[in-house]
């Protein structure tokens, strides 16, 4: 599957897809791929803050549980609700299957951040 | 699964086979292994509803043989090995003087004077010394581990018997469950029982190491017509979690025995002692203060091993396996509560990564299959 041109990478194999202030948050092929079937989602409230590198929440594969880390740090505006009652599309389409909506409190911190060459890279 | 990080891995002689067919490899008890291939959730179902194939070749083979082979089984396995017919197996314990598990096994009879053990991959050679020093008061005896003389394939599921039976003369349909029998698998001679660890109707076939390759392709071509796949220990767990079987180390291990995991049927009452024999008579009669029970989870949330298991202010217990199951779609687990709160219908809560989320104990198996 190849990513996104547009989107920013992290170490940790999340992307977030910019727009203005605001990024939407998911996780990679990659990372999908090394999940497993993904079962449940657990995310944050909307208007709690996060720091980048932090936990934003925690998904399930039936195998194990793993942490989604913000790319950025900032305000949580918008959370899924109906990817959590669909996590198994994460699976199917990683890069569509955003979690959160970050607001940046820092828009610099998004330049720290991997482009799609530097990540697949990282995951070849 | 704890791994040294400078010890190579072994490998089972299907190793390059999963290789090849795109498994997910992983380290598990010592061994490189196959987690999955097609994903756990489409092997689970595979199995539940057609049939699946395992390479479970890192299991471990102990043989007992001499004439007092009977007398030493007897000793070390906590189940009565004496109700055997040559050509039947059983499940039992192997336990500590305290009554506690050192390891879960199978039992085979394969003839007079003769056993065969099948013992989990991560505990041979603890299991191997620990059954030569329990042996040796009982005369003429002798324990072999036999582990690289066998590779082990697993054909599970309602239609594990359409994948076999067209390779050997062995009438797969008049044998019961968790008996055996010798014979010929694709041209290989083959050791064929009728057991599993997945909760379905199924066999496990042992065949000569180098023979492993052969005998798995021939399954997979005649298990073609019924939709086989190659299944990892991925679904094997979760497939053995939904039908409520032990994992050592998880629901058993050397800190509990079989009274508190409802493993009393696999205990011979009537056998005179055996090591472990007197924590374990004593207990059936007093009753235990814990107990290992299933629940299923009421609120959102998939419980796992090591998980605290709460009820008011306090840790009553702990979780040792939990998993969203791929068949019955719920989030099910097993794990040790006070005796006052183990009955089915009681209410507890998980300390799920701090947040407190309630779940229900449940009888167990959390799936029967219909027979």
């Amino acid at each position: 599957m190849a990513y996104p041109a547009g989107f920013k990478y992290t170490k940790d194999h999340e992307w977030i897809e910019l727009s203005g202030d605001r990024g939407k948050v998911g996780i990679t092929d990659y990372a999908q791929a090394q999940l497993g079937d993904v079962v449940y989602l657990e995310l944050p409230e909307v208007g709690s803050t996060v720091k980048a590198g932090e936990s934003v929440g925690n998904i399930e594969s039936v195998k194990a549980v793993s942490e989604i880390y913000a790319p950025v740090s900032g305000e949580v505006v918008e959370v899924n609700a109906a990817l959590k009652e669909k996590p198994e599309a994460v699976n199917s389409d990683p890069h569509g299957s955003w979690m959160v909506v970050i607001k940046l409190s820092n828009p610099g911190e998004a330049d720290q951040l991997l482009d799609v060459t530097q990540y697949s890279d990282l995951v070849k | 699964m704890e791994q040294a990080t400078d010890t190579p891995l072994k490998k089972t002689p299907l190793n390059a086979r999963h290789r090849a067919l795109g498994a997910k490899m992983v380290p598990f008890a010592g061994w490189e292994m196959p987690v999955e291939y097609s994903g756990i959730t489409a092997e689970h179902l595979a199995v539940r509803e057609r049939a699946g194939l395992f390479d479970v070749s890192h299991m471990g083979q102990i043989e007992i043989a001499g004439s007092n082979a009977l007398e030493a089984v007897q000793r070390i396995s906590c189940n009565d090995a004496s109700k055997l017919q040559i050509g039947q197996a059983q499940y039992s314990g192997l336990l500590t003087e305290q009554g506690t598990f050192v390891d879960d096994l199978l039992v085979y009879k394969l003839a007079n004077q003769h056993y065969m053990l099948v013992v989990n991959a991560s505990h041979i050679d603890k299991d191997f010394a620990h059954i030569v020093e329990g042996i040796t008061p009982a005369g003429d005896a002798v324990a072999v581990n036999a582990s690289s003389r066998y590779a082990l394939i697993a054909v599970q599921g309602p239609r594990a018997i359409d994948v076999v039976q067209p390779l050997t003369g062995i009438d797969l349909a008049s044998m019961k469950y968790y008996w055996f029998a010798h014979g010929e698998v694709a041209g290989v001679r083959a050791t064929v029982s009728r057991t599993g660890y997945t909760g379905e109707d199924g066999f496990e076939i042992f065949v000569p190491p180098q023979m492993a390759d052969k005998v798995w392709l021939a399954l997979m071509q005649a298990g073609e017509p019924v939709g086989v796949i190659p299944c990892g220990l991925g679904a094997r767990d979760t497939l053995r979690l939904e039908a409520a079987m032990s994992l050592h180390g998880n629901d058993i291990d050397e800190s509990t025995t079989p009274v508190e995991a409802g493993l009393g049927w696999i205990v011979g009452w009537k056998k005179e002692s055996f090591v472990g024999s007197d924590v374990l008579k004593r207990q059936k009669a007093e009753g235990t203060t814990r107990k290992l029970v299933g629940f299923e989870m009421i609120d959102r949330g998939i419980a796992r091993h090591g998980y605290p298991i709460v009820s008011g202010a306090e840790q009553v217990g702990i979780v040792t396996s939990g998993t969203q199951t791929p068949y019955l779609k719920k989030a099910i687990g097993l794990g040790y509560v006070p005796t006052a709160l183990s009955a089915a219908g009681t209410e507890l809560e998980i300390d799920i990564r701090g947040r407190r989320l309630k779940a229900r104990v449940v009888p167990t198996p959390f799936y029967k299959r219909t027979k």
